[in-house]
């Protein structure tokens, strides 16, 4: 449905995204992850065709963001970081003026905007003037913007941003709702957020693709630094020396436990090697009493923060 | 054409439900009507004298047009009270879309710029118009209370003149209104371009020089002088055309060069 092919965006002598390539299926939702100033926003202007790519080329539907942008809008639902609103236009006449300039056919109109209000739950705020609604609410008829012409591509950029807790889940849920019949690329710096919501993603850092995978795979691949999790009875610290003693620990870290004399132990290990059992080896041999014994997977938020510290390294050397 | 006449009446209304429209056109009343009032009392004033005279002193009758020279002077006052009201009525066109970021929501519909551009000429123009409205009463007033009776002929060209010059005056600010996203930079900008305007007229008239000769003839406040004579002369269309082109041509390169420089 989408397919990008080495995009790159310069600004000036800035270098915004650089060779980013990635295909999103039909019906799918992709989460593209960075932190900020990675270009996520720039690239979802340019597959909306609000910015061109100094390099390379990116198609929507079998349409060349380039060569075909009426095709390509036509086909597109957009929400910017901003809800591109006007404050002093009613709910009602903003989505009637929207679903005009997206070219909803006039006879279905009405029932369109009948039936995205409801889609997002603005239909109480009908009559309101927009700049009289709350953040969340703004987000809301944003999205409800996005959606007024059905389009077969939702770009979503930082949908949740700025929503209280209880909206951000409502958000979610509801672009959960509309893959399928729409395909998705949702861009978010907030990670639990791709693990809830998308099937794969993006991850970006500094204009370049880091990974682009499902959320579990990436949680797998990089569980070669394995953490694993141990309780013991014992002095905090002589166990922590102890295991330290062990080859191939590259960490531990210790946590005081409700119980008397019971320490938690996070003892994260070289990559592809297992040594639970040394450690439990190392643990008894020392009198001390074990508890508990287990790998803990890392999260995907864990695996962000490894991809873009890593490529820190790679710069600092 | 469906799409300009979407982007037009979204445009009217956001000017429908903004202050600065009220204030605009309440100043535009106030103002006009005082010149008016000012300017009939004038020339009712000079025509007395001059027939007071004429019988005192005997000779020949007074031949001053009082109906016609108060049109002619009200329709050249009311061209320079525009160059004031007009900067307000373009600075948020595009400035205030820049600055909301629904230019972004513009720019990813299935609108073309030039469809945009339209749109939001046509409705300054239309909301020139109703701001004019008023004053159509008081060249109602002179034709039907004036003796001898006003012709129709300049009152029409007035009006024809002065949407001309509005068009042309208004496809710059909306140029303008492109450069930056902040309205009142917009309309100060916009308003010294208008001053220039009137300065490169003024000059114009003062002397008949071969530079004063061109720049009387490119100068737009110039030509609408014939037009409130009741004279339509094709150069002048001409000229207006020109400018409302050039202003227009200007707004879209600029807007497409906005996608590039981003
Ligand atoms: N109009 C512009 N002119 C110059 N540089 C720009 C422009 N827009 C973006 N950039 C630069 O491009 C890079 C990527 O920006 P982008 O907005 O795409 O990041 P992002 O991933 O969306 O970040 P955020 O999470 O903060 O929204 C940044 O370094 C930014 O400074
Ligand atoms: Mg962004």
């Amino acid at each position: 449905m989408i397919e990008v092919d080495h995009l790159t965006k310069r600004f000036g002598s800035v270098k915004a995204i650089e060779n980013v390539t990635f295909q999103v299926e039909k019906g799918e939702i992709l989460g593209f992850l960075g932190p900020n100033g990675a270009g996520k926003t720039t690239t979802m202007r340019i597959l909306t065709c609000f910015l061109p790519a100094t390099e390379g080329t990116a198609r929507v539907a079998g349409f060349d963001v380039f060569d075909a942008p009426m095709e390509v809008k036509r086909r597109i639902g957009y929400l910017p970081e901003n809800p591109p609103v006007y404050n002093e236009l009613t709910v009602d006449s903003y989505l009637d003026f929207v679903a005009k300039i997206k070219g909803v056919d006039p006879k279905e109109r009405k029932k369109r905007i009948e039936e995205v209000k409801n889609r997002v739950s603005i239909k109480e705020y009908s009559g309101t003037l927009i700049k009289n609604l709350s953040k969340g609410y703004k987000q809301r008829v944003g999205l409800a913007q996005a959606l007024i012409h059905d389009p077969q591509v939702l770009i979503l950029d930082e949908p949740t941003v700025g929503l209280d807790p209880n909206q951000i889940i409502e958000v979610r849920q509801l672009i959960k709702g509309l893959s399928g019949n729409h395909t998705i690329i949702l861009s978010t710096h907030i990670l639990p957020e791709v693990s809830m919501t998308c099937q794969r993603v993006v991850i970006i850092s500094k204009g370049k693709i880091a990974a682009v995978d499902t959320p579990e795979n990436l949680t797998r691949q990089l569980q070669g630094a394995e953490r694993v999790y141990l309780e013991v009875k014992g002095p905090e610290a002589m166990v922590k020396t102890r295991i330290k003693e062990i080859e191939g620990v590259l960490r531990v870290d210790s946590n005081k436990l409700d119980g008397d004399e019971a320490f938690s132990f996070s003892v994260e290990t070289e990559l592809k090697k297992d040594i639970r059992s040394r450690i439990a080896k190392k643990v008894v041999e020392n009198g001390y009493d074990l508890l508990e014994l287990r790998t803990l997977s890392m999260s995907l938020e864990e695996v962000f923060l490894q991809l873009t510290t890593k490529e820190e390294e790679v710069r600092g050397q | 054409m469906k799409y300009v006449f979407a982007l037009l009446e979204k445009e009217l209304r956001y000017y429908f439900v903004s202050p600065i429209a009220y204030v605009v056109l309440t100043v535009f009343l106030i103002i006009s009507g005082y010149f008016f009032y000012n300017i009939l009392t004038i020339f009712i004033e000079r025509s007395m004298f001059a027939s007071l005279q004429s019988q005192q002193f005997g000779g020949p009758p007074p031949s001053i047009d009082v109906p016609a020279l108060v049109s002619r002077n009200f329709f050249g006052v009311l061209s320079t009270v525009i160059l004031f009201m007009l900067p307000m009525i373009t600075m948020a066109t595009f400035a205030d879309e820049k600055r909301r970021g629904t230019m972004e929501l513009l720019m990813t519909s299935p609108v073309t710029n030039l469809q945009v551009i339209l749109g939001k000429f046509f409705a300054s123009l239309i909301f020139f118009l109703v701001m004019l409205l008023p004053t159509l009463l008081y060249q109602i007033f002179i034709l039907l209370y004036s003796s001898p009776r006003m012709a129709f002929g300049p009152i029409f060209s007035g009006y024809l003149g002065l949407l001309l010059l509005g068009g042309a005056l208004i496809a710059l600010g909306i140029f303008i209104s492109t450069l930056t996203e902040n309205q009142i930079v917009a309309a100060s900008v916009t308003f010294g371009a208008f001053l220039i305007l009137w300065v490169i007229d003024l000059s114009a008239r003062s002397g008949g020089t071969r530079l004063q000769e061109v720049l009387s003839y490119l100068s737009i406040l110039n030509h609408f002088e014939d037009f409130s004579k009741g004279v339509i002369d094709t150069s002048s269309l001409v000229i207006y055309a020109s400018f409302i082109f050039l202003g227009l041509f200007l707004t879209f390169r600029s807007i497409e060069s906005l996608r590039w420089r981003q």
